[in-house]
C-alpha cells in the first residue's frame, strides 16, 4: 500500500500516452471500491425508482400540505386544438412545453401518455407504483447500511480525517483550485494522488449534506416515522417541504454524478477507471511541468511516500 | 459536435433503456421475492424507532385543508349503499362481528356514545399528497371493549360498501396493536360537519400513522379474525393484493 513499495517494472507494461515515466500505485482499497460500486448500484436504482414514485403524485409544494393550485413545480398536460396531448412543466409562475419528455411522453408501444418523467427514467418503466416503492425501499436500505460501512470505515482507517478533511493549506489554495477546475488543468506526479479542496468539499457535501439529507427527508415522508420525527419535518417546514427537498437533493447527487464523470474523462478515464476497479492507478514519476502549485502543496504535506493513500 | 451530442444522448438513452427493461423484466419474475425482504425489515424497523404508542402529530385549527381531497372511490354505486344514502343514513347500523363475544349492530347514535375523539391529523397519500383535516369519530378501542375480544383474534377487518371492480369490495384489516392506538377512530364527522359522500359517509376508519389506503372509507361491517389468509388474495386488503405494503407506515 505504501508507494514505495510498488514494483517500478509494472510501469513499463502500462499503455503511456505522456512522454515522461509512469510507475503504478496502489491508490483504493478494496473495501473502497466494493462500496464505491455498490453505492452506484444503488444510487442509481434509488434515483429511477423515486421517479417512478414521483410520477404518481408528479407535483411539489412547500409546507405540510398539497392544496389544489399551490404547486411550485408541476409536470401536467393539456390538450391542443388538434387534440394532441401537449406536456407542460410548470415552475413556479412560469410553464413550459415539455412534450416527449415532461409530462408527456411515449410509452413502450410508442403512443404518448401522459406522465411526469418518461419511461426510461423510471424504474419500473409502466406507471408501477408499488413496485416502484418496493425497489425503491429495498435498496434504500442498500443506500443507507454501505454509506454507514464507507463512513465507519473512513473514520477508521483515518482516510476520512486525512484524505477528505481539507488542510490550512487546501483552504488558501481554494481561489487556484477554482481557477485548475475552470481550465480543466489536472495535477500530475504525487499531486495527483492528493484529493484537492474541490474534491474534498464535494466528497464531504454528498457524504454528510446530500446523503443524511436525503435520508432523513425520505424518513420524513413516513407518517409511522413522523410520530417521532416531527419536530424535523417542522423545522424543514412540513411533510411537502421534506418532499420537495427529498427530490432537489435527488437531482444534486445527479449534479454531482455529472461532473464527478466529467472530470473523470478529461482526466484520464481508464486510469481513474482502472484505480476504481483493480486499485492500481498510474501517476508520472515526476511532473512534467513542475508548476508553482505543485509545488506549493508539496512543501505543505507530508511527502507521499510517508504515508499510504487510500 | 453535433454528431457527438447526440451520440453521447443517443447512448446515455439506451443505457437507461435496457436498465430500465432490465428492472423491468426483474420486476416480474424473481424480483418481488427480493425486494419484499425489506419489508419486514422495514415494519420491525419502524416499530421500533417508533414506538406503538408514539402518537401522530396534531396540528391546529389553522392548519386544516380548504378541501379535503377525496381519493378512490368518491360515490358507492352498490344498491345497499345507494338505498342508505337515499335515507340520509338513517338507517345505517354498523355491523360488527367475528371473534368477538357480543356481536353487534350499531348506529351512528349508538357509536356517539361510546368514547369520542376529535383529532386534526394529516392524511398522506401512497401517491405522496398530504391534506389536513378534522376527524371526529368513536375511539375503536372503546368498540372492540364494547362487543368483547376473542383471545384468538389477531386482526380488524374492515368490509367497505364500495365494489373496486366487479364483486371486489374494498377492504382493509389491522393488527390488534393499531387498533388499540388511541388515535385509530371511526369517523363519523370531518371539519366538524357530517362525514360527506366523497370522503367516506358515513363512517369512515382513520388511522394516524398510516397511509392514506389504510383509511377505509363507506365501512360496512367489521370482523375479528385470526388471520386474513381466505379473505380476497390473503394480502390483507384491496391494495394490498394490488402488490402494496400491508403495513403503510412509509
Amino acid at each position: 500500500m505504501n508507494a514505495e513499495s510498488v514494483d517500478a517494472g509494472v510501469s513499463t507494461s502500462i499503455p503511456v500516452t505522456v512522454s515522461a515515466p509512469r510507475r503504478v500505485v496502489y491508490r483504493h482499497p478494496l473495501p473502497i471500491r466494493i462500496m464505491h460500486w455498490i453505492n452506484v448500484i444503488a444510487l442509481t436504482l434509488m434515483f429511477f425508482s423515486g421517479l417512478q414514485i414521483f410520477n404518481a403524485h408528479p407535483r411539489l409544494y412547500w409546507g405540510n400540505r398539497s392544496d389544489e393550485g399551490t404547486a411550485i413545480l408541476s409536470l401536467g398536460a393539456r390538450q391542443d386544438a388538434e387534440g394532441n396531448l401537449v406536456g407542460v412543466t410548470q415552475v413556479g409562475q412560469h410553464t413550459f412545453t415539455t412534450t416527449g419528455v415532461l409530462g408527456v411522453s411515449n410509452g413502450r408501444n410508442g403512443s404518448p401518455q401522459v406522465r411526469g418523467f418518461p419511461s426510461w427514467l423510471t424504474v419500473p418503466g409502466p406507471q408501477w407504483l408499488s413496485m416502484g416503492r418496493r425497489w425503491h425501499f429495498f435498496f434504500a436500505w442498500v443506500f443507507v447500511l454501505n454509506g454507514l460501512c464507507y463512513v465507519g470505515y473512513s473514520i477508521a482507517t483515518r482516510h476520512l480525517q486525512r484524505d477528505l478533511w481539507p488542510t490550512g493549506a487546501d483552504w488558501r489554495g481554494i481561489g487556484r483550485s477554482i481557477v485548475d477546475h475552470l481550465r480543466f488543468k489536472h495535477p500530475h506526479g504525487e499531486d495527483a494522488l492528493r484529493y484537492n479542496i474541490l474534491q474534498r468539499l464535494a466528497y464531504l457535501a454528498v457524504v454528510f449534506v446530500f446523503g443524511v439529507g436525503i435520508v432523513l427527508m425520505g424518513l420524513a415522508m413516513s407518517p409511522r416515522m413522523d410520530a417521532v420525527l416531527s419536530p424535523m419535518v417542522e423545522a424543514v417546514g412540513g411533510r411537502q417541504s421534506a418532499r420537495t427537498i427529498h427530490f432537489i437533493i435527488a437531482w444534486g447527487f445527479v449534479a454531482f454524478v455529472l461532473i464527478h464523470v466529467f472530470e473523470v474523462l478529461i482526466s484520464g478515464v481508464f486510469n481513474q477507471l482502472r484505480g476504481m476497479i483493480t486499485g492500481h492507478y498510474a501517476i508520472d514519476f515526476k511532473p512534467v511541468v513542475s508548476n508553482a502549485h505543485s509545488q506549493d502543496a508539496a512543501s505543505d504535506s507530508v511527502p507521499m511516500e510517508n504515508r499510504p493513500h487510500d | 459536435m453535433t454528431d457527438r451530442r447526440s451520440f453521447l444522448r443517443m447512448s446515455i438513452a439506451s443505457a437507461a433503456g435496457i436498465l430500465v427493461a432490465g428492472c423491468d423484466r426483474i420486476s416480474q419474475t424473481w424480483g418481488p421475492s427480493v425486494l419484499d425482504k425489506a419489508e419486514g425489515l422495514n415494519r420491525r424497523v419502524q416499530a421500533l424507532l417508533s414506538p406503538s404508542s408514539s402518537m401522530a402529530r396534531e396540528y391546529t385549527e389553522a392548519d386544516i385543508s380548504p378541501v379535503f381531497h377525496p381519493n378512490g372511490t368518491t360515490m358507492p354505486t352498490t344498491p345497499a349503499y345507494q338505498a342508505l344514502m337515499a335515507g340520509n343514513f338513517r338507517d345505517y347500523k354498523l355491523q360488527v362481528d367475528g371473534l368477538v363475544t357480543l356481536p353487534a349492530m350499531l348506529s351512528i347514535d349508538d357509536l356517539k356514545r361510546l368514547d369520542v375523539r376529535t383529532q386534526i391529523t394529516r392524511h398522506d397519500c401512497v401517491e405522496g399528497w398530504s391534506a389536513i383535516g378534522k376527524w371526529q369519530g368513536t375511539v375503536l378501542s372503546a368498540v372492540l371493549d364494547h362487543v368483547g375480544v376473542d383471545p384468538r383474534a389477531r386482526f380488524v377487518m374492515f368490509h367497505c360498501f364500495d365494489d373496486m371492480d366487479e364483486d371486489t369490495p374494498y377492504y382493509e384489516s389491522i393488527d390488534l396493536t393499531e387498533a388499540r392506538h388511541p388515535q385509530t377512530l371511526l369517523a363519523f364527522a370531518l371539519n366538524d360537519r357530517p362525514l360527506p359522500v366523497p370522503n367516506g359517509a358515513p363512517l369512515r376508519l382513520r388511522i394516524g400513522r398510516q397511509l392514506g389506503y389504510k383509511q377505509a372509507k363507506y365501512l360496512a361491517r367489521i370482523e375479528l379474525v385470526s388471520s386474513f389468509d381466505d379473505i380476497g388474495d390473503g394480502r390483507g386488503g384491496y391494495w394490498e393484493d394490488q402488490g402494496y405494503e400491508w403495513y403503510a407506515g412509509i
